[in-house]
């Protein structure tokens, strides 16, 4: 091995993001209102976008920049919005969980304790990053360090979803799984054409109006965000 | 060709939109022209298929694989919509009007556009369109999942979306490392059209390849069915409109292993066929396992039926595994004759949920009795499923066993046996208990008790017995004579799933 060399600019800035990225993943965690929750995702996806422009102007890939555009717009902007007007039922009361955001329905939702949680997702964030850096890929685009810090997304949001008891954390968490992977993306697959680029973004858009639709009907059976009660089903 | 290919795209997505504004009468019988319309077009298809390929500016590529998909799929799909006119005539009335005729429209909407993304992914020529392709049928019938707007059904629907979500989450990420595999031989110019990639398979890197391949048996595997991944198949298929029931184990459950097919096609170009096949071996036995062991002690005839959907896709998946011809025609064939015997098995426990009122096995009793048509029918489905001669999975199960000796896996194939009969065991068993029981002698109290008025002999609806009819006829011709067309478009299938090699 050779004496390791400090990385450039280009490959330190995008590892950073990546890294950004990662955390803001625990920061879903702790988050216990819907509203946070939300704005987390938003976050995530705005340094997504950030990513895909710094690559558009690194590596002269013109496409990444509507890539970047057409992520704010939809992930940054119109999601989020969809997601909230949704979860907004007209019958719900001021003071209700649904429309302050959830209070102690979500807070206290997790099945293990926040330091527990924290310690799982480390352990599995690490086990993604080393499994990740021991295949055999040299991507171009973006530093493949972001692909090992992406597929620890991947296996954090995994995490978040099996240890949060309520629809909405389950959601936020498969759709910043889905930012996982366009991290992914990114890394190892920016010249994908830009059209099936947006196909996949638009499909993402009518799978959280479904969710949204279906947070809705069990609110309105179970009165409930939390999937607790969620046990008749089995054998 | 082309025609007809670009009218079976259009005519289902037409009649779903058309659905939305008709008045509530004209939407079934609209819905029921348009599907038996695609399985003509689909009939119309398969000389030419089992001849050449069929492929339209790269996006569409329909070989004679996706045919045997396709013709699945429309063949249920022109059933399920003939039934459900009598389906939905026949529900209690228990909602208002104004919530019926919504519950009516958002029904036939759904079925139709599920028909058609189920039929649109297996003629996609490009491995992302055919992932958007799945994870619509994915959002689709959630929605259809979740139409009765019970507590089970809004709990079904939730465990449904959320882990087929999560499932094909991880297909895509399959889906990216088979374009990364590919635009390392191709390019970037590569848009991760399928034939391209299996052209250059022998080139591919083969870490990221069994990487792809692992990931999307994992995660196409979800919807499949493939345990451990199968949790949410019996809640939805026990909760949702038992047509869409017969839909979603019939056609939704093939078509997400056609996506399984063409990575097994790559994989095996790549790495040789015996890492794809042990893969696939492992997951089809334990799924196998789990479903025969879970059909001897059920409760609900739905979950019933459901837990037989899963063995019969682990029986798939142990079809490829063994990779012989003979296996590889079984496997398709079987996939032909499970729509249609499934489709028939649900339709008929359709009937039974209509007449009894209830999904409990205990419930039903003298089914024979009281069910002149619908009652042998689902017995003949039952018989039909647990691979009875003269019906269709008789000879594709026996193909896949025959194959299995072959190709010298002679314990795999002795474990399929083995669990096959078990299976058939539970089966059997709750369709005895059903449709010979005689009904005890009803007295008033019993009835009381149990708040059912006394059943009396006869079918709820005409129109929930032909398609069931047709589904047996069906079962007879694959099972006792393929018509030569079918054979030559399965025998250019086997040819492409087994590779140049």
């Amino acid at each position: 091995m050779g004496p390791i060399q400090a990385p450039g600019a280009y490959t330190g800035a995008a590892n950073v993001i990546a890294v950004l990225i990662l955390l803001i993943e625990f920061g879903m965690f702790r988050q216990a209102l819907l509203r946070d929750q939300i704005r987390l995702y938003a976050a995530q996806s705005g340094l997504l976008a950030v990513l895909a422009a710094f690559v558009a102007l690194a590596k002269h890939l013109p496409e990444l920049y509507a890539l970047a555009a057409v992520t704010i717009a939809l992930k940054v902007i119109a999601i989020p919005l969809v997601l909230r007007r949704l979860t907004r039922a007209d019958d719900v009361e001021p003071g209700d969980d649904l429309a302050t955001g959830i209070g102690a329905d979500i807070a206290g939702s997790g099945g293990l304790s926040l330091a527990s949680t924290v310690l799982i997702g480390i352990v599995v964030a690490a086990f993604g990053f080393f499994a990740a850096g021991s295949l055999p890929i040299s991507a171009s685009a973006a530093p493949t360090t972001a692909l090992s810090i992406s597929l620890s997304v991947v296996l954090v949001a995994f995490v978040l979803m099996i240890q949060r008891r309520d629809v909405v954390s389950q959601a936020i968490g498969l759709f910043s799984l889905e930012n996982g992977i366009s991290l992914a993306a990114l890394v190892i697959a920016a010249s994908l054409p830009l059209i099936l680029e947006l196909a996949f973004l638009f499909d993402l858009l009518l799978a959280v109006v479904v969710f949204g639709l279906l947070i809705r009907l069990h609110h309105g059976r179970a009165d409930t965000l939390s999937t607790t009660g969620l046990t008749s089903l089995r054998g | 060709m082309t025609a007809v290919v670009i009218a079976l795209l259009i005519i289902p997505a037409g009649a779903g939109v058309a659905a939305v504004w008709l008045p509530a009468q004209l939407k079934g019988l609209l819905t029921a022209i348009a599907a038996v319309a695609s399985f003509g077009l689909v009939l119309a298809l398969v000389p030419a298929l089992s001849r050449h390929d069929i492929a339209m500016s790269g996006l569409i590529r329909i070989d004679a694989l996706s045919a045997v998909f396709l013709l699945a799929t429309s063949f249920l799909y022109a059933c399920v919509a003939v039934y459900s006119i009598g389906y939905l005539r026949t529900e209690a009335g228990h909602r208002s009007g104004a919530a019926d005729y919504s519950y009516t429209t958002q029904f036939w909407v759904g079925l139709n556009l599920f028909a058609w993304s189920m039929l649109a992914a297996p003629m996609m020529g490009n491995l992302a369109l055919l992932w958007i392709a799945i994870e619509v049928t994915t959002i689709i019938s959630a929605l259809l999942v979740a139409l009765e707007g019970t507590d089970g059904a809004a709990e079904a629907a939730w465990k449904y979306v959320l882990l087929a979500s999560a499932g094909l989450a991880l297909a895509l990420l399959g889906t990216i490392f088979a374009y990364y595999a590919g635009a390392h031989v191709l390019g970037h110019s590569y848009d991760l059209g399928f034939a391209p990639l299996l052209h250059a398979a022998g080139r591919l890197p083969h870490t990221i390849v069994r990487l792809a391949f692992v990931l999307a048996v994992l995660g196409y595997g979800t919807k499949v069915g493939l345990f451990p991944v199968h949790t949410w198949l019996p809640d939805a298929h026990s909760e949702a409109p038992t047509p869409v029931s017969a839909l979603l184990s019939g056609s939704l459950l093939a078509v997400s292993f056609y996506a399984i097919l063409r990575f097994y096609q790559v994989a095996a170009g790549t790495l040789g066929s015996s890492f794809p096949r042990d893969v696939l071996l492992v997951f089809g036995v334990a799924s196998l396992l789990l479903a025969a062991l879970y059909l001897l002690d059920q409760q609900d005839y739905k979950r019933l039926l459901a837990y037989s959907s899963v063995e019969h896709m682990g029986i798939l998946a142990i079809g490829v595994s063994f990779g012989a011809p003979v296996a590889l025609a079984g496997v398709l064939l079987h996939v032909l004759a499970h729509a249609a015997a499934k489709g028939n098995a649900f339709m008929g426990a359709g009937v039974l949920v209509r007449k009894f009122g209830s999904k409990r096995i205990t419930a039903v009793t003298g089914g024979l009795d009281l069910l002149p048509w619908s009652g042998p029918l689902f017995l003949i489905a039952v018989l039909a499923l647990s691979a009875m001669p003269p019906f269709g999975i008789f000879r594709s199960e026996f193909e896949i066993v025959r194959g299995g000796l072959a190709a010298a896996h002679d314990s795999g194939a002795a474990i399929l046996v083995v669990l096959v009969t078990v299976a058939f065991l539970g089966l059997s068993l709750a369709a005895n208990r059903m449709l010979l029981t005689p009904r005890p002698a009803e007295t008033a109290q019993g009835q009381a008790a149990q708040g059912q008025a006394a059943l009396a002999r006869g079918e709820p609806s005409a129109w929930m017995v032909v398609p069931v009819v047709a589904g047996v006829i069906a079962l007879l011709i694959l099972g006792l004579h393929p018509p030569g067309e079918l054979t030559s478009l399965l025998a250019r299938a086997v040819t492409a799933l087994r590779g140049p090699a």
